[in-house]
Parts: C-alpha cells; sequence; structure tokens
C-alpha cells in the first residue's frame, strides 16, 4: 500500500439551495507512471491511483478515470449544484486495491 | 471617448534639439551645452494625477553607463515597431538630433564618445532627486516601481535583496510589482513582501496548490488623487517559473491570467475607479497584445524587456509606457481624469545624466551606509577594459562574449552558453574592471557554472526552443529576454521559419567543421534553472579570466548570421 | 525534445525534461485509434465544449488544463505528443450539468491536447489547445 497518502478537500461550508459552487480536492500521492527507467535501466512499475469519485448525498457529481498522464498529487476543481443540506464523499482508488476516503458537511444558508 | 485633440504630449523631442550640431566631435559639443537639472527636470504641470515609474533597476544604486541595443528584432506584428527600432531610424522616429543627450540615453551609436562627454547615468541619489523634484511640484503624485529591483548587484546579492528594500523604502513608492525577486526564494520574499510599507501588486501570482490568487500579495490598490480614483493593477512576470528556478519558489504559479485581469478592471471600474493603471512586467510586446485584447486600461507602465521610449505608445485608448532599466531613466506620467475617464495625458521619460542631476544627499548616505560593508571587495581591480564592454543585443553582447571565452577556458569546453539577460551595465575602453562590475553582470542567486557533454541534436534543439521563446511571432509565447549567447559555436538563424527550422549552419569555431547531430561537445554554461548545479560561481570564472587577460579586448564577432528579419 | 539526463544541466531555462513519463511517443494512428475506442467511430464534431490550458506550461510535469463541457456525460482528455495518449476520463453526474471540472496532467513535450465529449444525445464534441513545453529561455 503507498505510504503517506492524504487526501484534502476544500468545499464551502454554506451554500444556498441550489447554487452552484466550486469544490476542489487533492491527495498526495507521486503517481508512479510505469514509463519510467531507474538507475539500471529497469522499468519501475506503475503505481497510480485511478479513480476518483465524487458524489453529494449519495449522487454523483463526477467520476474520473486517471491515467498515467494525471500529474503527481492529483488535484480535481469542479462545479456541484447543493440542492439541498448533505455531505459530499470523495473515494480515490488506487491501484494497489487501496481505497482513500473523505467527507464534507455542507448546510444550507438561512 | 477620449479624442486625439484632447491629448498633449511632449516627449523627449524637443528638449533634444539642444545641442544639435555637427556629428563627430561630442566631446566638445557637451561642452558647449549648458544642459542643466532643471532643463532636464523641465515640465509644465498637467491635469490632476501624477505618476512616476521606475523599472527593472537591478539593484544599481550608484551611477553606471548603460549602453541600449543597436540589434533589437522584432517579430510578427511588432516587426518593425518601437521597441524594435535601433540607432539612427530611432532618432530619426522621435527627432532625436544626433550628439544630443537624447542620443546618448535612448540609442546606441557613438556610444562610447558620448558617454565621455555626458557621463555615466542612474544612480538612486539622483532618481531621489527627480522624484523629490516632481513631488514637490505634485505632493501626492503615485511612485511605482516595475520590478526587478531586488537584484544584480554584488551587495543585493550579500543582503539577499535588504540593501535595496532599504534605499527604496526611502523613496517611498506606492505599490511595486515582481520577476527576478522570486528567485532570493519563497522564505525571503515572503519576509521581505510582509514587511513593505506599501503596496505588493501581482493580480498572477497564485498559490500552486490550490490554484488560488497568493495571500502575500494584492492583485490592485485604489489611490485618491486630484479628486479622482485611481486603480494600480499588478502584473508580475507571467513566465517568471520558465524563465528562472522555479524550485526556488515551487508555492507559486503565474501565467498571463487575462480573464483575471479583465474581472479585475471591471471590478475596480465598478468600485468608483475612474483611472486603471497596470504596473506590469509582461515585457513590451505582451503589453501591447493584452492592451489590445483587455478593455479599459487607461495606463499600462512596462516593464521587464527593459526598453526606454521617449513617447507613449497607444494601444486604442491605451497609453503604453516604457521606462528603460538599470536607474538610467525615471518617467514621469500627468493624467487629466475627469468625470471617470481619461481626457488627456502629458508625459515625459526623464535620463538620469547622473553629472547634470545633483544626488540627493540623505539617498547617497543611505546608499554609502548599505555599500560600507563590502567596499573594500567590491572596489578590487581586477582588470581593464580594452574595449567597450556590453550586454544588450539580441543574439551578442561583448560582456557575454567575454563571459563565454571564460566559461570555455575554465571548464576547457568546446562550446560556451550564457543566458541571454538583459541587465548588467557596460564599462568603457579604459575603465577599471573592478569585483563590484563583474558581479554587476552576473550576480544571482543561481549563479554556479556547469561542464556537461551534449550531442550535435540536443545542442540543436535547445537553441531552437530558446529561439522560439525569443522570436515566436506571437507576443504570449514570448519570454521577453535576448538570444541564448553561444561561444566557440556559430550558427545561422531565419526568423521567417517555424518553431524547429530557424537554425541551421552549426559550426564549431575551433575546427571550422559542422555540428554532427551525433557526436557529443563539451559543453560549458551557468544560470542553469535545474536544482544541485554545484560548479565554480560564474563571478569567479570570469575573474579569473580577466585577470590572467589583464587588458580585455573583445572584438566585435558577427558569429550569428541572422537572416529573414 | 529527448534530453539525457546529463544534458539537462543547460543554461538559464534549462529545466530537466517531463521526469513523469519517461520516454517513448505514439504514432498519429495511434491517435486516432484511441479516439475510436471513446467515440465508436463516431463523428466529432467542434463547439459547445472548451478546453483551456496555458499557452507556456510552468511545468511539463504539472500542466492546468480545465474542461467544461455543458450537456457532457462524459468528456476524454487526450494528449497526443505523450507516450499514453489518453490521460482521463470524467464523467458528469446530475449535479454537475456545465460538465466543469479542472486538473493538471504531465505533457512529455510540446503539443496539442483534445478534449471529447459524449453529450447526453450521444454525439460527440471535441476542443482542442496547443500547449507549449519548453526548456529554454531567460527573461529580462
Amino acid at each position: 500500500m503507498a505510504t503517506g497518502v492524504k487526501p484534502r478537500v476544500k468545499v464551502p461550508k454554506t451554500a444556498t439551495v441550489g447554487e452552484v459552487i466550486t469544490v476542489k480536492t487533492l491527495i498526495s500521492h507521486k503517481m508512479e507512471s510505469g514509463l519510467r527507467k531507474d538507475e539500471v535501466d529497469a522499468i519501475i512499475p506503475r503505481s497510480i491511483i485511478n479513480r476518483f469519485v465524487a458524489e453529494f448525498n449519495g449522487q454523483l457529481v463526477i467520476e474520473v478515470a486517471m491515467e498515467p498522464g494525471i500529474s503527481s498529487n492529483p488535484y480535481f476543481q469542479f462545479e456541484s449544484v447543493v440542492p439541498e443540506a448533505g455531505t459530499f464523499r470523495f473515494t480515490w482508488y488506487d491501484d494497489d486495491g487501496s481505497i482513500y476516503e473523505t467527507s464534507k458537511e455542507i448546510t444550507i444558508a438561512s | 471617448m477620449i479624442s486625439r485633440r484632447d491629448f498633449l504630449q511632449i516627449g523627449m523631442a524637443a528638449s533634444s534639439l539642444v545641442g544639435a550640431g555637427g556629428f563627430g566631435n561630442w566631446s566638445r559639443l557637451a561642452a558647449q551645452q549648458r544642459l542643466t537639472q532643471d532643463h532636464l527636470l523641465q515640465f509644465e504641470a498637467f491635469g490632476n494625477v501624477t505618476l512616476i515609474h521606475v523599472t527593472d533597476i537591478h539593484a544599481q544604486m550608484v551611477p553606471i553607463y548603460y549602453r541600449e541595443p543597436s540589434v533589437n528584432i522584432g517579430v510578427g506584428a511588432n516587426r518593425g515597431l518601437v521597441p524594435h527600432v535601433t540607432g539612427a531610424d530611432f532618432r530619426k522616429l522621435y527627432g532625436i538630433a544626433d550628439g544630443s543627450h537624447s542620443h546618448y540615453a535612448l540609442s546606441s551609436d557613438d556610444f562610447t564618445a558620448l558617454a565621455r562627454a555626458y557621463g555615466k547615468v542612474g544612480g538612486l541619489d539622483r532618481v531621489a532627486t527627480v522624484v523629490n523634484a516632481i513631488r514637490a511640484d505634485r505632493p501626492d503624485a503615485i511612485l511605482l516601481d516595475g520590478g526587478d529591483t531586488w537584484h544584480g548587484s554584488y551587495t543585493c546579492h550579500q543582503t539577499a535583496g535588504q540593501d535595496m528594500v532599504n534605499v527604496m523604502n526611502a523613496l517611498k513608492p506606492d505599490a511595486m510589482t515582481f520577476h527576478w525577486e522570486f528567485t532570493l526564494g519563497s522564505a525571503r520574499v515572503t519576509e521581505l513582501v510582509s514587511g513593505l510599507p506599501y503596496a505588493a501588486l501581482a493580480q498572477n501570482v497564485f498559490d500552486a496548490e490550490w490554484d488560488e490568487p497568493s495571500n502575500l500579495f494584492q492583485p490592485y490598490r485604489m489611490f485618491e488623487r486630484g479628486g479622482a480614483q485611481i486603480a494600480v493593477i499588478g502584473q508580475a512576470f507571467p513566465y517568471t517559473p520558465i524563465a528562472n528556478p522555479a524550485w526556488m519558489f515551487p508555492e507559486y504559479a503565474f501565467g498571463l491570467r487575462l480573464e483575471r485581469m479583465q474581472q479585475l478592471v471591471d471590478e475596480v471600474r465598478a468600485a468608483g475607479a475612474d483611472c486603471v493603471v497596470l504596473l506590469s512586467h509582461n515585457g513590451f510586446d505582451v503589453d501591447r497584445k493584452m492592451a489590445g485584447e483587455v478593455s479599459g486600461l487607461d495606463v499600462i507602465l512596462s516593464g521587464h524587456t527593459h526598453d526606454a521610449l521617449p513617447e507613449p505608445v497607444l494601444v486604442g485608448q491605451t497609453l503604453i509606457l516604457a521606462s528603460g532599466s538599470n536607474g538610467k531613466f525615471v518617467a514621469r506620467v500627468d493624467l487629466d481624469i475627469r468625470d471617470g475617464r481619461m481626457m488627456g495625458y502629458l508625459t515625459r521619460l526623464i535620463p538620469i545624466l547622473s553629472d547634470v542631476i545633483a544626488p540627493d544627499a540623505a539617498m547617497t548616505a543611505l546608499i554609502d551606509s548599505q555599500r560600507a560593508p563590502y567596499m573594500a571587495q567590491m572596489r578590487e581591480v581586477v582588470g581593464e577594459a580594452g574595449s567597450l564592454l556590453f550586454r544588450r543585443g539580441s543574439f551578442n553582447g561583448s560582456w557575454d562574449d567575454l563571459i563565454c571565452d571564460a566559461l570555455l577556458s575554465w571548464h576547457d569546453a568546446e562550446i560556451a552558453l550564457s543566458p541571454g539577460v538583459r541587465w548588467g551595465p557596460s564599462l568603457l575602453p579604459g575603465q577599471q574592471i573592478t569585483r563590484e562590475d563583474i558581479w554587476n553582470v552576473t550576480a544571482m542567486s543561481y549563479g554556479a557554472t556547469y561542464r556537461t557533454e551534449m550531442t550535435g541534436e540536443t545542442l540543436s534543439a535547445l537553441l531552437e526552443d530558446v529561439a522560439d521563446n525569443i522570436f515566436n511571432p506571437d507576443p504570449y509565447y514570448q519570454q521577453g529576454g535576448d538570444m541564448v549567447r553561444t561561444g566557440g559555436l556559430s550558427y545561422r538563424i531565419d526568423l521567417s521559419q517555424p518553431p524547429g527550422q530557424r537554425i541551421t549552419d552549426m559550426t564549431l569555431l575551433a575546427s571550422g567543421e559542422r555540428i554532427d547531430p551525433a557526436r557529443s561537445y563539451a559543453v560549458a554554461g551557468w544560470a542553469s534553472v535545474s536544482e544541485g548545479v554545484d560548479g565554480p560561481p560564474i563571478w569567479d570564472v570570469v575573474e579569473r579570466h580577466i585577470r590572467e587577460q589583464g587588458t580585455v579586448v573583445v572584438p566585435p564577432r558577427d558569429h550569428v548570421r541572422v537572416i529573414g528579419r | 525534445m529527448r534530453l539525457t539526463r546529463r544534458s539537462t544541466l543547460v543554461l538559464c531555462g534549462g529545466a530537466a525534461a517531463v521526469a513523469g513519463l519517461g520516454f517513448g511517443s505514439a504514432s498519429a494512428s495511434a491517435l486516432a485509434d484511441e479516439i475510436e475506442r471513446f467515440t465508436g467511430g463516431a463523428t466529432v464534431a467542434t463547439g459547445l465544449v472548451s478546453l483551456t490550458a496555458p499557452e507556456i506550461a510552468e511545468n511539463g510535469n504539472t500542466v492546468p488544463i480545465r474542461i467544461a463541457a455543458p450537456g457532457a456525460s462524459a468528456v476524454a482528455v487526450f494528449a497526443e505528443g505523450n507516450p499514453l495518449l489518453r490521460v482521463a476520463t470524467f464523467r458528469f453526474g446530475a449535479l454537475n450539468p456545465a460538465g466543469v471540472a479542472s486538473t493538471r496532467i504531465r505533457l512529455a513535450k510540446t503539443q496539442n491536447v483534445i478534449a471529447i465529449a459524449e453529450m447526453a444525445d450521444g454525439t460527440f464534441r471535441q476542443a482542442s489547445t496547443f500547449v507549449k513545453v519548453t526548456v529554454g529561455g531567460c527573461g529580462g
């Protein structure tokens, strides 16, 4: 399992009903492409996060199938409509089977 | 709409007529002139707002010589336009008399003779005198520093910019933007910028991790002057992490950020700005293109490319001013701002002729105190200039030829590469070369030299890549430096060709043989943006070379053949 | 541009080659094949979808891109000069109807980046942008 993998997300604490907010996510990961060679010309095995999913109250916001062309420490920024108060859930899937998860609550501004 | 009729302009043209006469005997002519400080500063206050612009000082606190380029090639839509006009063509364009002080300050030919007649330029104590005189006339003038201020000298390097911060603080600028300052490293930048008693402006400096505007800088500052609201937006050099070592400031992302620029112009207008000024480190051609794409900018104070133009260039209704470098000029811009718009302007690019403008005593004392701890080291004489040493030119300058020679010699290399930077004063034939003079053209935080093996193919790809960063017809792909200088290598460059096909006829000068794409060559250079280069610093390499030569004569070289201009 | 490990120590502006991807590049026909795997061979029109990236990458290892594809169900991003052409495939849920997303990608060299969107009605749209990845240059 990859070590030191840490997800971070930025979600506004509140929104109005129907508001379109911007969500940002970062996860520390070297995203080894599987295309590089080491000092003795041996291929360094691929080790990447290959899938990212963001959901709100169980509804899909965005899903990304990731290839080795995604930079290390993968970053995503996207929009989401906020239909109600609830929870954003973010999940990253690693080649090695690891799953990294985090979530954020959002409330409705009165 | 501003009508042209409302505009009042005086450039250097009128003043340059003083001293006009026969071509050739400048010393005598100069002696006959009665050029005075009052004459240089003569200006009838206009309108209700005054801007003062200084830029690209590169830590030059004391007077120096600085030769403008004789070769400054423009490409694409900018071909043949200022600032890509030099020498006699430039003087003709602006009506500058041969032999006048404007000829000396703004163009390049007869430089040595004119320099002997008119003396050195710059010196921040002279700049202080000029700023004080303008403030006496217009007390609330806004002083704006376009950046590249905390870089470029022995003392600036030793104090990590503190000398320049101290001296500039005494000038009391109202705002500043940035480029080479970042090469002090993020920690030092944070320390210096957070302590500034004036606005640090850069709308295009972002936090690299979250892609959000950096907290260290503000996008703009509003000033209330003469009953008008003046918004000054800052633009740092957009390509800082490409042209300089990004590993020294990994926290920051840059870029042109045109969308945000337009949003900010709209935002400040909505907030009541009557006039919008861009304090820019884009470089002139980028500013000219941006002026046509971002609407609502009244004035662009342009920096980075070190151009000095005696009159503003007008793009639509946007004025662009280019105010030189190395402390050689101060630009005064008087504006008539009424009813939420710019009704007219009057500008003057004031050459800081250091023998004519009296130094400000307090500033002289402050500068001396910054330099005092280093005087013995700096003033050590290393050799003598046997010919004019200058840097500017699209392809080479004698300082860089000398630096390449030093690299070839120290590293026993076949080919030398030296970056096409535009800073660095000139030395006249017969002048002693001090250690300070060497640092003036080499000081940087990544001055280590290297020796490496490079195939002919790699070398060619490298020259092509750099050439495209200078000569791409689209200014947004230009980085505003000059072409990388080569030692031991000649080549032909066709500027009319597309990227990757401009460079041909690469020849090793030592043997006269064509460069073989498959062969490996010993290449020496300096100022790599890669981390971990640890060869001897360039200033030591150059100092040893000059000591060996004693008197350094660098004859004109023509190892770059330029076609398609 | 291929730079050996040794020759990345170049002048001012001489950044290292894009380290994350290794070397090699795909052929033009491989790009067509890769796109066809996403579109199933359907005609691809332009318009309605946008792809933005900087003119010059500050670092080929991490180039910011932004896609906006209102009404798209999915967007695939291709880097025509990379050894692996497909970079990512975005699928948008009902809560992101504007199809707006940004990420950072590796670009091995100067090249076109292409975004192809599958619209809700099953048609395809594309946008592309040219990004320069430079090793040289020295400002001011």
